[in-house]
């Protein structure tokens, strides 16, 4: 855990650099571009992480499995970040661009949508005392949720509004070389942040919900 | 459940959605007051509108469809502890889980039950209040045809949230944070449908899609209700 950690903060800073002060300013867009170095990776990782919160939620539900439950209860709080993030950078990107704040734009509202998911999510598990019992409702939650984000994927396709599609396709991009090393550096630097939150928060879980047994009564740390 | 025949078994679907339906209205004819209250609420919030924003006629208009819709939805979220509580309370709801029939059509006669005791009023109330607004003739059928086709998804939805949070403390809220979300595309296309009336473009696609969420909704709602109120329970 701690490796992803670290390697997250290098990513992170070996990525910000070259977003920053490497990758050349855009024509059209001027430097205040940069903020997608943020943004773009956040959105990504926002949905992501709601998919693999609610597969988590899926086989907690199915398999009865305690430690895929608690994986999705830990991975929600980092999900709903990524999602504030992307909204908030998005906002700060639509100002010089768009010359609004916000705009009720198919993508903004869906990417609201999956906040308030994210919230619910943490809402209804947090009002139910029984654990298993709270993680089977939010799971129920999670798996209706899940409907939202092919809308969010896909909005830009479906409605043609003033959020720009993809520039990055599988069949090549319009993106120059730097710009296209500092996002990936930056995605994968957000994956190892998620990977590295959603670990850590999962370990309070178990420790929090075992916390009368014998081997966290044995632990070193619980012992002196 | 009083009414129940002898044999249940000789039940038949149709039968025992009838009968889940007829026992819900009756209970709350018993309580008249509980359904007026979210009528009365859904005029008030509507009317307080126009005092809000000032009473020019072309802003009101424009508004119309949105404010009605709104305050629909509120109304409906308003009624939505009271779906299971009672039977939750009284042990019924233990019985239904119990009985041989299935919970999914069970559930469905509540939710039925549901909409004709918080949405049908809504909507036969929603064309007054559109004359307040000064809403076309048009308008104002189109407004009646998306609440027709727009309220029962809201109380098939809003289900799932009070089934979700039964028995839980501040359900009330929690349930409006649940569903809220997931009310949104209803209240997209519903307003939606209207606004293509005063812009000159065609209804139907919003009202189609309307009905597309209806048909969705009354497939799999019954049934993710009938496992979360399983859940619930345990």
């Amino acid at each position: 855990m701690p490796w992803f950690a670290w390697l997250s903060a290098i990513l992170f800073a070996y990525g910000l650099y070259i977003g920053f002060f490497v990758a050349p300013t855009d024509v059209q867009q001027s430097e205040a571009y940069r903020i997608i170095f943020i943004h773009v990776p956040a959105s990504i990782l926002s949905m992501f992480v709601y998919l693999i919160m609610a597969g988590y939620a899926a086989v907690g539900l199915i398999f009865n499995t305690r430690l895929s439950s608690m994986m999705a209860s830990a991975l929600a709080p980092t999900g709903a970040l990524f999602a504030f993030i992307s909204l908030w950078t998005g906002a700060l990107w639509g100002k010089p661009m768009w010359g609004t704040w916000w705009v009720w734009d198919a993508r903004l509202t869906s990417e609201l949508i999956l906040l308030f998911l994210y919230l619910g999510f943490i809402a209804l598990h947090a009002s139910i005392d029984d654990p298993r019992r709270a993680d089977r409702a939010s799971a129920l939650l999670a798996i209706i949720g899940s409907v939202n984000v092919p809308i969010i994927y896909f909005s830009v396709k479906w409605w043609n509004t003033l959020h720009q599609g993809a520039t990055i396709k599988f069949t090549g991009t319009s993106m120059h070389a730097a710009m296209q090393q500092a996002m990936f550096t930056v995605l994968v630097a957000c994956w190892m942040y998620a990977i590295a939150m959603a670990l850590a928060r999962v370990r309070s879980i178990i420790l929090e919900r075992e916390r009368n047994t014998q081997w966290v009564a044995d632990l070193p740390e619980v012992k002196q | 459940m009083n009414a129940a025949p002898d044999n249940p078994n000789r039940l038949s679907l149709p039968g025992l959605l009838r009968l889940v339906v007829g026992r819900d209205l009756m209970l709350a004819m018993r309580r008249r007051a509980d359904v007026l209250t979210t009528l009365i609420f859904f005029v008030m919030v509507v009317s307080l509108f126009p005092l809000g924003v000032g009473p020019e006629t072309d802003m009101l208009r424009k508004m119309a469809a949105g404010v009605v819709w709104v305050a629909a939805l509120l109304a409906s979220m308003l009624s939505l502890g009271r779906m299971f509580l009672a039977d939750y309370l009284d042990g019924t709801l233990e019985q239904m889980l119990l009985a041989p029939q299935s919970l999914s059509v069970l559930v469905l006669g509540k939710i039925l039950a549901h909409w004709m005791l918080s949405g049908l009023p809504l909507v036969l109330m929603a064309p007054v209040l559109g004359l307040q607004f000064d809403m076309s003739a048009q308008a104002l059928w189109v407004l009646i045809a998306s609440l027709l086709l727009g309220t029962p998804v809201l109380s098939m939805i809003g289900a799932v949230g009070a089934a979700l949070t039964l028995g839980l403390r501040g359900g009330g809220v929690l349930v409006s944070l649940l569903v809220l979300p997931l009310c949104i595309p209803v209240l997209i296309f519903g307003t939606g449908a209207v606004e293509a009336v005063s812009s000159g473009m065609s209804v139907s696609p919003h009202l189609l899609l309307l009905g597309a969420l209806l048909v969705l909704a009354s497939a799999f709602t019954p049934w993710v209700t009938a496992l979360a109120l399983r859940i619930s329970m345990e």
